[in-house]
């Protein structure tokens, strides 16, 4: 039998390029979640011998606890707003053939291109120039300004599969807008919904940049709080928290998977 | 007959998140390059002396300079990478594809500072790589990985990866398989194929991927400040050390100005190559 070197040499070249480029992927998820289970004081890796310890420590860290509540609950209301003003948007822009739509998609995802820490300076100056002190509600402004756009562009695109047919239908059934919304068009866009909403949700839970301006001293954020630690000294209670972290998002993935197929939205 | 069509909504729906944007988005920006033509902080008088100052200042253009090469250094290496993980999703069977598409999500979600901070175990004097290192005998002491330029490109090109690899997933798959197969059945080998037929046809997701992942690195933050280090200075921490720690507001907001308009240069230069090469894909 002729061995095909030349396809070979290619499949060989493809295979071996990705294989490296997946390992580089998830080597660090694996790294972190290796070295949080450390006896030791240090993040040497591999970790001396393995204990509980660091999450122990975990539970009494009330400093992180207290900047977890508070990215929950800035990120849990940026998400509302965001959901309620994106799909909103999302109805009125998808499926119209008006220039004006265009021009307010650009504007809508107009966020997401910008360098969020340019938007979070200018959030703070817009602020005082109002003269409005930095407070919780200034950093869910700022969180939804950055984050809506993830509701726009994943409810545009459940609408544009939408099959207008069915609509029509409904609507020669008798039915009006609003009962052929909430019992046709909602249930078949919440799953673009949701996973809006998902991606918006981590996203503002965690940001940096526009929180750093346009927090007040009082509210401490986790990313930040994080950060900060890591700046200063290497501590091993963050392993143990990134290691919560990890199993977390995975967990929500499977779910919104599940859900909304999300991996078909993001691809 | 109602004229209005059952599938279009109210325009008028669209105004509460356009007049959001409107005072929160674009009054701050505006507020922002109002600022950035004060002489000084007070607002005494205005002027472009911020901009000229940013411009003529070799510290500072270097800084710019620095920031734009590291965004093409992490781009050209995930777009190296990541082609072939999209080039083998797109002949995978459903399993494999749901276990690259996990692993390929999992970073895009996943925190940027716990990503970061995995960077810092991985190549810190007592991490993966050192110890590694070490037992095998290549090296005699720990090599200085973090706080260097290599170090940083690694650690922003697993962290912005994703965004290379979604598009290019979508762009390769839209290729009609048939071009392939004609490419082969005329004699042409593989690597023949892949070159003439499969890049130029995925030109647009590689621009797309190219367009995100150099903004997303160029603008990340938390990666190159903490794999980077104090030595390294890009724009966003340069940014934020004006504003933050010397509050020098006015110089902080020419400096964003100009970090902004860089950005949206590059954007656009990369829209109209992708309109250029979408027009060239399906000629």
């Amino acid at each position: 039998m002729r061995v095909d070197w030349e396809a070979l040499s290619f499949r060989l070249a493809m295979g071996l390029v990705a294989f490296v480029a997946l390992v580089l992927l998830v080597a660090p998820t694996a790294v972190v979640i290796i070295v949080s289970f450390t006896s030791g004081f240090s993040l040497r890796f591999p970790p001396p011998g393995y204990s509980l310890r660091w999450y122990g420590e975990l539970l009494d860290a009330w400093q992180l606890h207290f900047a977890a509540m508070n990215s929950l609950k800035v990120a849990a209301w940026t998400t509302g707003l965001s959901v309620v003003l994106g799909t909103m948007a999302a109805l009125a822009i998808a499926r119209s053939p008006k220039w004006s739509a265009k021009l307010l998609d650009s504007f809508f995802m107009s966020p997401l291109v910008l360098p969020a820490l340019a938007f979070g300076l200018a959030g703070l100056m817009f602020f005082s120039a109002l003269g409005l002190p930095v407070s919780p509600m200034t950093l869910i402004i700022g969180h939804t300004v950055v984050c809506v756009p993830y509701l726009v562009r994943n409810t545009v695109a459940a609408l544009s599969q939408l099959d207008p047919s069915l609509l029509e239908c409904s609507a020669s059934l008798g039915a009006d807008r609003l009962y052929t919304f909430r019992r046709i068009t909602l249930p078949l866009i919440l799953p673009g919904i949701l996973a809006g909403g998902f991606i918006a949700f981590m996203s503002s839970f965690d940001n940096v940049p526009v929180s750093l301006f346009l927090r007040d001293a009082a509210t401490d954020m986790l990313p930040i709080r994080m950060w900060q630690d890591l700046e200063g000294k290497l501590d091993v209670t963050i392993a143990a928290l990134s290691g919560v972290l990890i199993v977390v998002t995975i967990a929500l993935i499977m779910v919104m998977e599940r859900l909304t197929g999300l991996s078909r939205r993001l691809a | 007959m109602s004229s209005a069509s059952p599938t279009a909504y109210d325009m008028k729906l669209a105004l509460p998140l356009a007049g959001f944007l409107t005072a929160f988005f674009a009054a701050p920006l505006a507020i922002l390059f109002l600022l950035s033509l004060q002489v000084d902080p007070k607002g005494s008088a205005y002027g472009l002396i911020q901009y000229t100052n940013f411009l003529g200042d070799l510290f500072s253009l270097g800084v710019l300079g620095s920031t734009l090469l590291l965004g093409l250094e992490v781009t050209a290496l995930c777009l190296l990478l990541g082609y072939p993980v999209a080039w083998i999703y797109t002949r995978s069977g459903p399993k494999v594809r749901s276990l690259i598409i996990l692993i390929v999500l999992l970073p895009l979600l996943t925190s940027v500072v716990v990503r970061t901070f995995a960077w810092i175990v991985i190549l810190g004097r007592q991490g993966i790589v050192n110890s590694t290192l070490l037992s095998l005998g290549l090296a005699e002491t720990p090599l200085k990985l973090l706080y260097t330029q290599g170090g940083l490109i690694v650690a922003l090109a697993q962290v912005q990866m994703p965004l290379t690899i979604l598009p290019l997933i979508t762009a390769i798959g839209r290729i009609d398989p048939n071009l392939g197969d004609a490419s082969a059945s005329l004699g042409a080998g593989q690597w023949r194929t892949f070159v003439k037929i499969m890049l130029p046809l995925s030109l647009p997701g590689i621009i797309a991927g190219a367009m995100l992942t150099y903004a997303a690195s160029i603008t990340a933050f938390i990666t190159q400040s903490l794999v980077g280090g104090g030595q390294m200075l890009f724009m966003p921490m340069y940014l934020y050390q004006q504003a933050s720690t010397l509050q020098n507001w006015p110089f902080a907001a020419a400096i964003s100005i100009i970090f902004l308009v860089a950005v949206l240069a590059v954007v656009t230069l990369f829209n109209l190559l992708g309109r250029l090469s979408r027009g060239y894909a399906n000629a």
